[in-house]
Order: C-alpha cells, then structure tokens, then sequence
C-alpha cells in the first residue's frame, strides 16, 4: 500500500482548478504549473502585459521586538541598518560554514518589525533556524506564513492595471520599496518586487481576503500565470532558485550574489565568506549559450571540458525572450566571456556551449532606488 | 489506418512505409514544445529503440520506435517550429518515415480504441 502525501493548498487552490489549470506538487504545496494556455503563451503574456501569480505557499516570518533589526543584521548577509523603513532588501542566510540556508525578503517596517519572506519549501526549516539563532536576542520570530495570502501582479503594464484600486499613490512606491495600504479595499501590504524581471508588485492579503483580489485582477485584464511560466521568467533574469543555483553547499559568493552580502558586518557565516573572499573563489556561476543543435541542457546535467568533469547545470531552458538555448551552471574560476564547454544533455551526448554575460534578458523592471 | 503504442507514438503505414510522431495526448501532457532532436536519415534503428527526443520548457522526452528499419526521412520542418507538434501532433507534427524490415510488427500495436483506454487508465 502506499501512503498519499497530502498536498498543502493556497486559499486560491478552487481558482485555479475553475480555471482550468494543470496542478502538481511543489515542494509540498498543490500549485498550478499551467494554465490553458500553456507556459509559453503565459511568459509572453507577463514580457509584453500583465500576468497574475499565486505565490500565497511563500513563507512569512515576523521578528519583533527591541533588536529585531539588529538581529536580522546578525541572521542575513546584506545590510538592514543601511535600509529605510519602507524598503525591502533581497538577502541570504547562511550557515557557518558560509552554505546558503535560503534566500529571502526582509521588509523593514518600522524599527521593532521586520517581515522576512521565505521560499515555501524551506518554511519549516528557516522557522527553526531563525529561533535558534535568535536565542541570544530580545526578539520574538513568528511563522505567520498561515495568516498570509500573496499574489504577485507582474509585466509593463501592471502599474496601470491597479492605478485606481489602491488608496496609495503607486508611482511614489519605488523597486524594492512597499508601502501599507488598501487595495480593492482590502488591507495590504503593497510591494514593487517581483521574480521575473518585469515591473510589477506583490501584494500580501489576510487569506480570506485572496478570491476576491485575484478576481478583481482577472476581471481587470490581467490573465493567470503559473509556476512554469514563472520559472522561465526568472530564469531569464537570472533570479536564484534554492535547489538549483543556491543550496547548503553553495556560499553567496560563488553564486555571484556579492551584492547582497555585506563583508564588513558580522552576521551568521561571515569569517567564513570573509576568507572565502580573500582566498578567491574556485567556482563561480555562469551565464552559457548553447551553440550547436542537439538539445536543451536541464538541472544537473554535467559540465566538462575535454572529456573531464568541471562543473554542473543549475538551470538550463530555451529562452523565448532571448531567442537562444542558454544555461546557468557552475564551473571554475578564471573562465573568460566567450570561452568553449560541453555539456552533457543526456548519457554520451554533449552540445558545445559558451561563457556569455548575464541575465539572458533584462524585462521592464525599474532600476533599484537607492 | 493510425496505430499506437503504450508509450504515446503514433504509426501510419503507407505500403513499406511508416510514418511516425507522438500523440496528441502525448503534446498536450509535454505542453510548449521547444525542441526536437531528430535523428539521421539513414539510421538503421529496431523497435523500442530511442528515436530522438522531445524537448518542451519542463523536459526532454524520449521517443521510442514503434517498428524496426531504416529511416527515410526526418521532419525538417520541425527544426524552426517543433510547436507544430502541440497544433498537428498526428497530421503535420510527424517526426520520422521509416522503411520497415519487419512489416508484420504493426500487428501487434495498439488500435484507437485501445490506446484510448490506456490514457484514460492513466
């Protein structure tokens, strides 16, 4: 007999089913990997319009209390205390030993609140992370992903879409930056960020509150889009998905995220990058190109040069907005922009690919406000 | 006549020619297709063997030869729209025309109606 894993569902779970979409299991959560349309139509829909995303299984977590900002800049690798209230700031955590616990959000509220956002898959295990690291702190860590619907509105058109359903003035809400407000008449918390390269916001709704909201943007114009299309997007942009090109055994520096790690603090992991940093790097990862036919390079396939193993794919896709076969991976140091691997798309067949610059493609999002 | 496979290819003989492709049923299961690695005219291939593969924007998908022979021609027009798969997988969307060696093999694939029973099964 075996044993049936009950999927976790978002408060959007009927909506999509109504709609038509193909569902699978994501890290646990039953979510829609397609619409009707299908996954290609939906990327183009989110480059050239308006898409609409349930990512209600991302994981919330609150820290308050007297050093809750002083803690987060002890948990997470990138500066909080140079952030204004009312700014986000994409960060990591890290172990020790400098391997990535996740990659999150943290959206600094006022100067006793923080709100960390999390990937779904990992919620249970940054929860207990965060608490343990937080022992030492006068601060109180709360799993509050229940509470929270999200929906993330996304492409060149979005802001337009929405100008009149919100009581805050969307322009003045610069990328990365939030505000809290009432949108449709529902409180939320309204935030320009995004993971597919294009403008657009996220909204954070009490869960009662999601139907509703993800009507009103359906029947506004903007059409659903789901995980695989959301993939491809981000993949695009050359956003970090944990599991493929960050995990325990990557630090943030090789996976080229310096700009999110502050090495002049000291957080959970910082000797570790500090001397990773002064030692150079033996890996880094890389933007390649495909350039001959013979298929498409996928998550896990081996890189190597001469025969020899160097290194591996994170993501690999043909990329509709660039117009070419391209991949992430990791390979050693000291490779040039232009230079030759093969990569091994299935047993004994490899396609030569290139060292290219990254993201494969830059979308409508607005460049970050300082 | 159109026979099938367990395995979601599609057959038409015409004299000692087969042509071949995947399903509809199969296209709409891989979903946006992107890519196909179509073999080399000429290729002496037995039943069951890896045809080629069936790339979409989640996966590669192998295609396995319903018959033994040799390949005659390769769908070309699929190297600059291999999404002609998902709109014709059964017309337009063939993939491979195989010489057959053993044309009594098309014996023992599937008819319609018990393709369709196995995707339903599914």
């Amino acid at each position: 007999m075996s044993e049936s894993v009950v999927l976790k569902k978002t408060p959007l779970h009927s909506e999509h089913v109504r709609l038509g979409a193909k569902m699978v299991d994501f890290g646990g959560w039953d979510m829609p990997i397609q619409y009707k349309e299908g996954i290609l139509s939906e990327h183009k829909i989110v480059r050239e319009d308006i898409g609409i995303f349930d990512v209600s299984h991302m994981g919330e977590i609150n820290v308050k209390g007297e050093q809750a900002l002083e803690f987060c800049e002890y948990l997470v690798t990138n500066s909080i205390k140079t952030m204004k209230f009312g700014e986000i700031c994409y960060t990591l955590m890290c172990m020790e030993d400098g391997g990535i616990v996740d990659d999150l959000l943290v959206y600094k509220i006022d100067n006793k609140y923080a709100l960390l956002v999390v990937n779904a898959s990992n919620v249970e295990k940054d929860y207990e992370w965060i608490k343990k690291q937080s022992e030492n702190f006068d601060v109180k860590v709360e799993n509050v992903s229940d509470y929270y619907a999200q929906i993330a509105l996304q492409g060149p058109n979005s802001e337009k879409l929405i100008e009149n359903l919100c009581s805050v003035v969307l322009e003045d809400i610069g990328f990365y930056h939030f505000e809290m407000g009432r949108i449709n008449g529902i409180q939320a918390i309204i935030s320009r960020t995004g993971y597919t390269g294009e403008d657009g916001f996220e909204f954070y709704v009490e869960k009662d509150a999601a139907i509703p909201l993800w009507r009103k943007l359906l029947e506004l114009g903007a059409k659903p889009a789901g995980l695989g299309s959301r993939d491809l997007l981000r993949f695009e942009a050359c956003y970090m998905l944990y599991g493929n090109e960050i995990n325990s055994d990557i630090t943030p520096l090789e996976a080229g995220l310096k700009w999110a790690v502050d090495l002049e603090k000291n957080f959970v992991g910082s000797k570790t990058l500090v001397a990773q940093k002064n030692e150079g790097l033996s890996r880094k990862l890389r933007g390649l190109e495909v350039i001959e036919k013979g298929g498409i390079p996928r998550h896990g396939n081996r890189i190597l040069t001469g025969g020899e193993e160097i290194g591996f794919v994170t993501t690999g896709n043909k990329s509709p907005s660039a117009g070419k076969v391209v991949a992430l991976g990791y390979i050693p140091s000291g490779y040039k922009l232009g230079d030759e691997v093969d990569i091994e798309i299935r047993e004994n067949k490899t396609v030569k690919a290139k060292v290219i610059k990254t993201p494969f493609y830059r979308g409508s999002v607005k460049s970050k406000k300082k | 006549m159109k026979k099938y496979t367990s395995s979601h290819e599609w057959v038409e003989v015409d004299g000692k020619i087969a042509t071949i492709g995947i399903t509809d049923h199969a296209q709409e299961k891989l979903g946006d297709i992107v890519y196909v690695d179509l073999p080399a005219v000429d290729t002496d291939i037995s039943k069951g063997d890896t045809l080629c593969s069936v790339e979409s924007v989640k996966a590669a998908s192998d295609v396995f030869s319903p018959v033994s022979g040799t390949i005659t021609e390769s769908n070309s027009e699929l190297d600059g729209t291999p999404e002609t798969i998902n709109s014709s997988a059964e017309a337009d969307g063939w993939i491979v025309r195989i010489s057959l060696s053993d044309p009594s093999e098309i014996d023992s694939l599937l008819s319609r109606e018990e393709y369709e029973k196995i995707c339903e099964e599914e």
